[in-house]
C-alpha cells in the first residue's frame, strides 16, 4: 500500500528532471530545464493567479457561511427538533458528487437559466448574464460553485466543536458582564481554534487540487480565465503529452502542498 | 425598583425579539442558498425537455412525466454505471472493513511501532494532490495490467480509504478493554473467535462510521475513475453523467433524473445514518 504512493512520487519527481519521458524509451536529463519552461509559460502565471483567487475565496467564504451556519444550529432561541432538521438541510450540497454538482450548477447559470430569471425578477440585472462562459464572471461563477460544495464540512465540524465548549465558561464571563460580542470573540473563536486551524489547512490543500468541478464545469475557460494548476497539469499531460513539463508543474503543486501537510501535522500532534 | 426591572426585562425581550428575527431570517436565506439547487434538480427531472429553460420557469410542469427515468432504466448502458458504482463501492467497503479491523485489532492489541507510519501516511494521502502522481500512477496501473479493469479503481479507493479507516478503528478498539477478548481465550477461544464474536459486535458504531466514509468516498470518486477506464464496461456513475453532458448536452431531464439516481444512495444514507455520517466524514479535523 505505502509503495502504490511513495513510487509514484519518486517517479514523477524524476520525470520532471527528465525530457521525453514516457513517449520515448531513452529520456535525457536535463536537469532544471522542465521547470524552466513552465515559469516562461504564461498560461502557468495565469494558472498560479487564478488558483490563489479561487483558493482564497472559496476558503474565507467556507470559513464564513460555515461558522454562521454552525452558530445557528447551535442557538438556544431554535427547538431541538428545527435544529435538526435544518441541519439536514444545509448539509445537503455535501452529498453530491462532482459531476453532479457541475451538471446542476450548468443548469442553474445558463443564460436562461432561473439564477438569471430570479435576478431579473428583483431587479438586480437585466441582461441575461453568461455566468461560465464569459471572461468577466466565469472565475467568480466556479468560486461560488465550490463554495456551495464545500461549506458543510465547515459547519458540522465546527458545530461539534461548539457543542464541546463548556457551558460554565459563558457563564462565568455573563457574570463578569460580558456582551454576546466579547463572548464570541474570548471565548468561542479561541476555544474553536485548533479545529479552525485545522479545517482551513485541509481546505487549502482540497481546494488547491480541486479539479473535477473546473473541468466538468468550464475546462479551464474561457480563454483560460478559469485555468488553476490542476487543470493545467492535466491539459499538459493528458492533451498535449507534453509529460515532461506536466511532471515539472505536478512537483510544483506537491511541493506546496507537502508544506501545509508538514505544518498540519505539527498542529495536530501538538493537540495531543 | 420596580419599574427598572420591568424597563429593563422589555428590553432583554425586545432584544430576544430581533434575535430571533434575524434568526429566522438567515435560517430561511440558509435553505434557498444550500437546497434550492438541490430541489430544482430534483424537479427539473420530471419535466419534458423543452421546459428545462422557460420563462418564467415552471415549478411543476403541466406535463408531469417519468419519461427521463423510464429512458434511463431502459438503456442498458446506462445501467450498466449504476452497476459498476454499486459493484466497486460495495467491495470497497466490505474489504476496507474486514482489513482495517483486523489490522486496527493488531495495531490496539500488541505493541506497535507503526502508529507514526500510519498516521503520516494518512496526512499524505489527505495532502498530497491526486492530480499530481495521475501521471506515474497511471503508467503503474498499466504496468500490472489493470488499467481498464474493475481492480484498477478497486485498489485506487483501498489506498484512499484504509489508512483512515485503520487509525479510526484503532481509535475506537482502544476504548474496548482489553478483557473483554481475554475473557474468550481463558475459555479456550482463539484470537481470532475472540475479535468475531466479542469485539465485532460492539464495534458495530465504529464500523458503521468506517463503512459510510469509505462507501462516499468511492461512489463520488471522479479523477481516477475517469482515467483509469477507457470504456464504458467499466465506467461509474460520475464518470458516466460527465460523459452524458458531452454527448447528450441537450437532455437535462435526463442528465437530472440521472443525477438524482446517483445521489440518491448517499443521501439515504446521510438521513437514516447522519450520526454515524458525521463522525465518519469529520474525524479528521475534529479531535475528540
Amino acid at each position: 500500500m505505502v509503495l502504490l504512493l511513495i513510487i509514484p512520487i519518486v517517479m514523477i519527481v524524476r520525470y520532471s528532471f527528465y525530457d521525453n519521458v514516457i513517449i520515448h524509451k531513452n529520456p535525457q536529463f536535463v536537469g532544471f530545464e522542465n521547470y524552466a519552461k513552465i515559469f516562461d509559460n504564461k498560461t502557468f502565471s495565469v494558472a498560479v493567479k487564478n488558483t490563489l483567487i479561487f483558493v482564497g475565496g472559496s476558503v474565507i467564504v467556507h470559513l464564513l457561511i460555515g461558522m454562521t451556519f454552525a452558530m445557528l444550529l447551535n442557538t438556544k432561541y431554535l427547538s431541538t427538533k428545527t435544529k435538526a432538521l435544518f441541519r439536514v438541510i444545509f448539509s445537503l450540497p455535501w452529498m453530491f458528487t462532482a459531476s453532479v454538482i457541475a451538471i446542476l450548477w450548468k443548469m442553474l447559470l445558463d443564460p436562461h437559466g432561473v439564477i438569471n430569471y430570479l435576478l431579473e425578477v428583483f431587479h438586480l440585472s437585466s441582461s441575461q448574464v453568461e455566468w461560465l462562459a464569459s471572461r468577466d464572471f466565469a472565475l467568480l461563477s466556479v468560486t461560488i460553485i465550490n463554495i456551495w460544495a464545500g461549506y458543510p464540512f465547515y459547519m458540522v465540524s465546527i458545530l461539534a466543536g461548539l457543542q464541546g465548549i463548556s457551558s460554565d465558561l459563558y457563564e462565568s464571563s455573563a457574570i463578569d458582564g460580558a456582551s454576546a460580542v466579547q463572548h464570541f470573540f474570548r471565548i468561542t473563536i479561541p476555544q474553536l481554534k485548533p479545529i479552525l486551524i485545522s479545517l482551513l489547512m485541509l481546505d487549502f490543500v482540497w481546494t488547491l487540487q480541486q479539479f473535477a468541478l473546473i473541468w466538468m464545469t468550464t475546462g479551464g475557460g474561457p480563454i483560460n480565465s478559469t485555468e488553476m494548476l490542476s487543470t493545467f497539469i492535466y491539459k499538459l499531460g493528458f492533451s498535449k503529452y507534453q509529460y515532461s513539463q506536466a511532471s515539472a508543474s505536478a512537483v510544483i503543486l506537491l511541493a506546496v502542498c507537502s508544506i501545509v501537510a508538514i505544518f498540519y501535522v505539527r498542529h495536530q500532534r501538538g493537540q495531543e | 425598583m420596580y419599574a427598572i426591572r420591568e424597563g429593563r426585562n422589555n428590553m432583554v425581550g425586545e432584544k430576544n425579539g430581533y434575535i430571533k428575527v434575524l434568526v429566522i431570517i438567515l435560517l430561511m436565506m440558509g435553505t434557498l442558498f444550500s437546497g434550492f439547487p438541490i430541489l430544482w434538480m430534483f424537479l427539473n427531472s420530471f419535466k419534458p425537455n423543452s421546459e428545462i429553460f422557460a420563462w418564467p420557469p415552471t415549478w411543476i410542469s403541466k406535463n408531469f412525466l417519468v419519461d427521463a427515468y423510464a429512458e434511463i432504466f431502459k438503456n442498458p448502458e446506462k445501467i450498466r454505471f449504476f452497476v459498476n458504482s454499486y459493484f466497486i463501492a460495495f467491495t470497497v467497503v466490505i474489504l476496507t472493513l474486514a482489513i482495517s479491523i483486523l489490522a486496527a485489532y493488531s495495531f490496539s492489541r500488541f505493541k506497535f511501532r507503526g502508529k507514526k507510519v500510519i498516521n503520516t501516511l494518512i496526512v499524505s494521502v489527505q495532502a498530497v494532490p491526486p492530480i499530481t502522481l495521475l501521471i506515474p500512477y497511471l503508467s503503474l496501473i498499466v504496468t500490472m495490467k489493470l488499467y481498464n479493469t474493475y481492480g484498477a479503481l478497486i485498489l485506487t479507493y483501498l489506498l484512499f480509504t484504509l489508512p483512515y479507516a485503520i487509525l479510526m478503528m484503532t481509535g475506537y478498539l482502544n476504548t474496548l478493554p482489553k478483557d473483554l477478548d481475554e475473557a474468550v481465550m481463558m475459555d479456550g477461544g482463539s484470537r481470532f473467535r475472540a475479535l468475531w464474536t466479542v469485539l465485532v459486535p460492539v464495534s458495530v458504531p465504529g464500523l458503521v462510521s468506517v463503512g459510510m466514509y469509505t462507501f462516499m468516498q468511492s461512489w463520488n470518486e471522479y479523477l481516477f475513475a475517469l482515467a483509469l477506464t477507457k470504456t464504458n464496461e467499466y465506467r461509474t456513475v460520475p464518470v458516466g453523467i460527465s460523459l452524458l453532458m458531452g454527448q447528450h448536452a441537450y437532455e437535462w431531464n435526463q442528465m437530472m433524473a440521472m443525477s438524482v439516481l446517483g445521489s440518491l444512495p448517499v443521501l439515504l444514507l446521510f438521513l437514516f445514518f447522519q450520526r454515524y455520517f458525521i463522525a465518519g466524514m469529520t474525524s479528521g479535523a475534529v479531535k475528540h
